[in-house]
């Protein structure tokens, strides 16, 4: 991390806590340096950012993020802060021919990295989340050595709302679940929706 | 003794206020640590009563070290930076306001201008001495826009209520703790230099009253009731007010006021800010926490600041406006 970007992270941590306090409640699962997929509600783009924020230091520099490619490369500086303050991977949100929309990721998790992902696909405006999308079910199956945890973002939409773009100070936290696993034969519509629930569960702990 | 402290420049006697302070906390602080030693030899099978108190007694205690410390790194670096850091409190206490009391998306612009718009402007007019303009900025000025960007957004679904609680907000978070560097700014005939003082003299009889009243409400504790008025008792209530008008009498001495005016200030900030604390509880039992901070049933991380100041941000006004009036300033 050159030293722009680093500078630009410390800006933003502190911008973040002083904005929403950043808290991360560790409830299911101690915060730990084994490679996870940490999957959480998704309401607004400061999901990301609060994420990220939420995560001790050591923890962060391990985990990368999942960005949709066509919003966070719009730009010469979303691209640039993506890449390397957040240094995500970046995903196709539409499918474009044949190739694995998934082969991003995979890549990051052979490589050895966790990722934060969150399921939905889109941001929601409703009060539960959308049902979740095939890749959690994918990337599950082919690493079944990765741990899954499900997390719930409390309060992002409020600081901002889809459409905004001024944050508003809300104290905000990230919930961590205990962590699920796949089924030895678990139908993949039973898997997404309990998956669902387990970070739903975490709405109201 | 008299005459040398009269002898002293206002700087040295505010310096030697701030230094008999933090000698008392730090006497407090070791008296703490000492106590809790020997409470963990002698009562390692029994859990004690006292043991417990002493563990309610560390918040109150790093409160008092963190005023005390802003007030001191106020003073010593000029009113500027004190209104500052009273905004920076102000904004730290608004935003554990509004994140317990349900907001929709049509009010983001009006938190956007309570926020970003209203709080600064408000220290602003308090920074540049504008005491008129400064008294009625927010409930005459801000009262309205707010409402009126709210309503734009178009959205009236509880539309009264989101804004009565805004507005709530903004009032005690903002207009209230906005008085307390206010009172820096006053400008006494020969009294300059010394209004630290003033703050000093608020800040400790309103915390003295809320504390006697807090303990003597344990002590008289006698129905386990729930309900908020079983545990406002009008005995402790008084014995508050009592300890509060002895230290506003102890203080006179360093106030401009003369021994009644002061035991008169003493007792109006202290009635303000015992009921303005009463209030507060009634509004957090409404939104179903006990505190603002973490050891309710906070899910957002809320450090609990509102809890220590809320007495202060009702208080502040009265007393401003008492002083201010009293003396035509």
């Amino acid at each position: 991390m050159n030293i722009r970007a680093k500078a630009m992270s410390l800006f933003l941590l502190g911008l973040v806590r002083l904005l929403t306090g950043a808290q991360a409640r560790w409830y299911g699962c101690p915060p730990k340096a084994e490679q996870r997929i940490y999957f959480a509600n998704h309401q607004s783009h400061a999901d990301l950012v609060l994420m990220w924020a939420a995560l001790p230091q050591e923890l962060r520099s391990i985990t990368r993020p999942i960005a949709a490619k066509d919003y966070w490369t719009a730009s010469t500086f979303k691209r640039w802060i993506t890449t390397e303050v957040f240094n995500a991977v970046y995903v196709e949100r539409e499918k474009k021919g044949d190739e694995d929309p998934l082969q991003p990721l995979i890549d990051a998790l052979d490589s050895g990295d966790s990722l934060i992902l969150f399921p939905e696909g889109t941001r929601g405006f409703t009060e539960d989340p959308q049902p979740f999308k095939s890749g959690l079910y994918n990337l599950a199956k082919r690493f079944p050595g990765v741990v899954l945890v499900p997390a719930w973002i409390h309060n992002v939409q409020r600081v901002m709302p889809k459409g905004e773009v001024v944050p508003v100070p809300v104290l905000c936290s990230v919930t961590f679940g205990a962590p699920i696993a796949l089924g030895a034969d678990e139908p993949r519509a039973d898997f997404l929706v309990r998956a669902r629930e387990a970070v739903m569960a975490m709405r109201d702990v | 003794m008299r005459s040398f402290l009269s002898n002293l420049t206002p700087e040295q006697q505010v310096g030697l206020l701030f230094v008999l302070v933090f000698g008392l906390l730090t006497l407090v602080t070791v008296a703490g640590i000492l106590v809790s030693l020997r409470e963990s030899k002698s009562s390692a099978t029994e859990p004690s009563d006292r043991a417990q108190q002493l563990d309610e007694l560390q918040p109150l205690l790093r409160t008092a070290w963190l005023m005390a410390l802003v007030f001191w790194v106020g003073w010593a670096a000029g009113d500027g930076v004190a209104t500052v850091l009273f905004g920076l409190v102000s904004f730290l206490i608004l935003r554990e306001f509004i994140s317990l009391s349900p907001t929709r998306r049509g009010d983001h612009r009006s938190l956007l201008l309570a926020f970003f718009a209203v709080l600064p402007m408000q220290y602003a007019l308090v920074w540049t001495r504008q005491f008129d303009l400064f008294t009625v900025f927010i409930p005459v000025y801000a009262f309205l826009t707010i409402t009126a960007v709210s309503a734009l957004a178009g959205d009236t679904e509880r539309f009264l209520e989101r804004n009565a609680k805004l507005q709530w907000g903004i009032m005690v978070c903002v207009y209230g703790m906005s008085h307390v560097p206010a009172l820096l700014m006053l400008d006494f005939p020969g009294f300059t230099g010394k209004t630290a003082f003033l703050v000093f003299f608020l800040v400790l009889v309103v915390q003295t009253c809320m504390l006697v009243q807090h303990l003597s409400e344990r002590h008289w504790q006698t129905t386990d009731g729930s309900a908020l008025t079983d545990r406002f008792r009008w005995r402790s209530w008084g014995a508050g007010l009592l300890a509060g008008c002895l230290v506003g009498a102890l203080l006179a001495g360093i106030t401009p006021f003369s021994l009644l005016t002061a035991v008169a200030m003493a007792l109006v900030a202290c009635v303000a800010g015992t009921l303005g604390h009463l209030v507060m509880k009634a509004i957090k039992r409404d939104r179903g926490v006990i505190h603002w901070g973490a050891d309710g049933r906070s899910v957002t991380g809320a450090s609990g600041l509102l809890d220590r100041v809320d007495a202060l941000c009702f208080a502040a006004p009265v007393f401003f406006h008492s002083v201010r009036w009293t003396f035509n300033l």
